[in-house]
């Protein structure tokens, strides 16, 4: 509260997972925001319900995103906190540091911000939480002078991210990281200057365990997959049978496409029926891995409720090759771009427009070919907009409207 | 006059120059990995070569003093080198296996728990909440502080059957993947917005506030004199996309603010196909500091299906295959009117078989 006690908040300040009050605490005891926040909270918690108020803009020179603009509605009660903007920095892809860059970071927010952080926000952004809007541009400028630059907000690109990949990961079906990056630095006037109908989110995931949570978050989501034949060490595959894994029961018994069999010495796999769900690899790492023609599947449109409700993102391109320079995949995203960016309707993401105008004329309208693994099932519903019909006496094709 | 030139569209540092040696060298040339221990995994390579993470839970909104004390961790055991999840976990890599223990043993007396690999249950995703958000009907970091201290025992021990993933949003925005997660906590309004007709006009652009609603309950209306719009309340259903294009039409309130909890969501691809999340609890209040009533819910719902689930079955895996009336029996949640669907397509949620258990 404004006399400095945080009854409510004290209790969160114990316990065994790591309290996000003594993160709070800690800024405070240098930073007068920190130290209003916390008041504010408690507030908050007091009267179970939220003290700031709606946006405001303000950014940095030339650019329309990266910063959010936040003020309290009780700037009377906790002054310093009346301006609290967050800046969003676009992270290492992978999200890997040296502490050296870690501690440049906390340098330039210890004399400009709050000292509170999010490692990371949702998207993926080093979010740097409150500053006043005097302080926006000199934080800019002292973290491009060290190589860190603005991610996205708005109508924008927002900040590409991507899952461990071949950093760390023997199962990455392409380089999430190149791909990321490459992205991001391809896009960075799209992810600086809003001039979408509203967000468009890339994820790079390796593998079908999308360990980025694309198809639930991206409007484009990149998984990685392959074509040919699982890999498969029969010894290995043993060697868990012989420490005690079910492989019929377990492995074999979870297996979306009944492909497999484990006679008890050798495994044996229908991969034309597999559907690289990844379970019997994520069962045995040692024993099977992708195989060797690898690429990622291309799909688009998922997002959150608002505001037409929750979509996953759905497949547009079974298997596409990734690797540099992507150019089947940039042609494909700006072809999507110009669409939507021409017939979208303000706040409509991508995956929403394709409801809206229909699969098929979506696919038309960018040059895709329509192909069954597109769709869960083809339509049961028998209302069909046949695009054509002819006229008695009409000897050869004619569309009888255009 | 003389400016210095301003340095733009630099993007982000390129993630090759903050690689662990051991990663550069091996770089898409893992081979396997295997879980040594709760919170600890080793990847081997091609090579031969190995790199072992230690995992470290984070309440993911972080003091500068304490990515320091990271930053020192990472110093004394990895060289300088640690990344983050995106379960906002931090992971520091270490090439020598024997400085593992102490490095973890640093960790915990810092306060952060090791765990959240494999089988267990790992970090919350979650949004701002009260802490820093205009629009979070709940707050976030009390509410995953709350249900992280019952669930930290399952994030330290490989004991689960799968893999159980939570996630909260404050509101329907859900700036995080809620709607695909074992267990997804959101908070939701439930009364309609309070119009401020003499600030709507002045500050927000009617057409668009009209065309922002999802069921079309908004009408532009002309309110003592002064243009502004009217609700019609049967047929709002408090996602509060008006007032993200119209902050004077406000939906927060203590009263009828809250929490409800879905479940049985999943993004990965293994075994069953990525599904949402679907309604277990459609309200529980919000009751500061602790909200006992939403952690007794998660507790509740990770406890039977631990009991009940086969090995790898994640929980909307073990829901499709008990059905979801034996979900409800076993839990104990009262099943009601709000758990049908009435919103577009609502009918390919209904019942069309007779394949029921009894």
């Amino acid at each position: 509260m404004a006399n400095g006690q945080t009854p409510k908040l004290d209790k969160l300040d114990k316990g065994p997972w790591p309290s996000f009050v003594r993160e709070i605490k800690r800024a405070a005891e240098k930073s007068p925001m920190s130290k209003d926040l916390l008041g504010l909270l408690e507030l908050s918690y007091t009267e179970k319900i939220g003290h700031w108020k709606h946006g405001g803009i303000v950014g940095v020179l030339g650019y329309g995103g990266g910063v959010i603009g936040r003020y309290t509605d009780v700037p009377d009660k906790f002054p310093n906190v009346e301006h609290f903007h967050t800046m969003r920095i676009n992270m290492p892809t992978g999200w890997f540091y040296t502490s050296k860059a870690l501690r440049t970071i906390c340098d330039i927010w210890e004399k400009h911000g709050s000292g509170l952080t999010n490692m990371h926000g949702s998207t993926g952004d080093i979010v740097l939480l409150g500053t006043r809007t005097e302080e926006l541009e000199p934080i800019f400028s002292e973290l491009t002078k060290e190589g860190f630059d603005l991610g996205g907000s708005g109508s924008d690109v927002r900040t590409p991210s991507a899952c461990v990949g071949p950093a760390r990961c023997e199962w990455a079906c392409y380089d999430t990281l190149a791909l990321c990056y490459d992205l991001t630095m391809t896009y960075q006037d799209e992810l600086h200057r809003p001039a979408f109908p509203y967000k468009f989110k890339f994820k790079c995931a390796g593998c079908p365990n999308d360990c980025v949570a694309s198809v639930a978050r991206a409007d484009m989501s990149i998984i990685g997959t392959w074509r040919d034949d699982i890999q498969v060490d029969q010894s290995a595959v043993k060697e868990y049978s012989d420490k005690g894994l079910n492989i019929q029961k377990d492995v074999c018994g979870n297996c979306p496409a009944k492909c497999m069999d484990w006679d008890g010495q050798k495994l044996d796999i229908d991969n034309r029926s597999c559907t690289r769900c990844m379970h019997c690899i994520n069962a045995m790492p040692k024993a099977l891995r992708p195989g060797k023609d690898r690429g990622a599947c291309i799909m688009l449109g998922s997002k959150a409720p608002i505001v037409e409700g929750a979509q996953l993102s759905s497949v547009l391109i079974p298997f596409m090759k990734m690797e540099p320079p992507y150019q089947e995949l940039k042609d494909l995203c700006e072809k999507i771009w110009d669409l939507w960016c021409e017939e979208g309707k303000s706040r409509e993401r991508v995956g929403e427009f394709i409801k809206r105008v229909g699969m098929g004329n979506f696919l038309e309208a960018i040059d895709i070919e329509p192909s069954p693994y597109q769709v869960a099932y083809p339509r049961d519903n028998p209302y069909i907009f046949y695009e054509e019909y002819f006229e008695e006496g009409d000897d050869e094709e004619e569309a009888g409207e255009e | 006059m003389s400016q210095t030139e301003r340095i733009t569209d630099i993007g982000p540092p390129k993630y090759d120059q903050f690689l662990p040696p051991v990663i550069k060298k091996n770089y898409g040339k893992w081979r396997y990995h295997e879980i040594l221990k709760p919170g600890v995994m080793v990847h081997v390579a091609e090579s031969g070569d190995k790199i072992y993470t230690v995992r470290c839970g984070s309440p993911r909104l972080l003091s500068i003093y304490t990515i320091r004390d990271f930053c020192d961790l990472a110093d004394k055991y990895c060289d300088g080198h640690l990344r983050f999840t995106s379960r906002n976990n931090v992971e520091f890599l270490l090439t020598d296996e024997s400085k593992i223990d102490s490095l973890i043993a640093d960790a915990k007396a810092l306060g952060f728990p090791v765990g959240g690999i494999g089988n267990t249950i790992s970090n919350i995703v979650h949004t701002q909440g009260w802490v820093h958000c205009h629009s979070a009907a709940t707050d976030a970091s009390g509410i995953v502080k709350n249900v992280m201290d019952a669930m930290c025992k399952h994030f330290e021990a490989l004991k689960l059957p799968g893999k159980l993933r939570i996630a909260l949003a404050c509101c329907l925005n859900m700036c995080g993947a809620v709607h695909c997660s074992d267990i997804a906590i959101l908070g939701v309004h439930r009364r309609p917005p309070k119009i401020n007709n003499e600030r709507l006009p002045q500050i927000c652009e009617i057409p668009s506030v009209v065309a922002s609603c999802p069921t079309a309950a908004i009408r532009p209306a002309v309110i003592d004199g002064k243009k502004s719009v009217e609700v019609d309340e049967d047929r709002c259903m408090f996602c509060a996309n008006c007032f993200t294009v119209c902050p004077a039409m406000t939906l927060n309130d203590p009263l009828n603010d809250g929490v409800s909890i879905w479940v049985g969501g999943k993004v990965s691809n293994a075994r069953h196909e990525p599904m949402f999340s679907k309604l277990a609890v459609p309200f529980l209040p919000n009751n500061p500091p602790n909200w006992p009533e939403v952690v007794e819910a998660v507790s509740k719902i990770v406890d039977v299906w631990a009991a009940n689930a086969r090995k790898f079955e994640r929980m909307g895996e073990w829901i499709e295959r008990i059905g979801w009336p034996r979900f409800f029996e076993l839990t104990g949640f009262e099943f009601r009117k709000e758990h049908i669907d009435d919103f577009k397509y609502a009918g390919l949620s209904y019942k069309r078989s007779a394949h029921l258990r009894f």
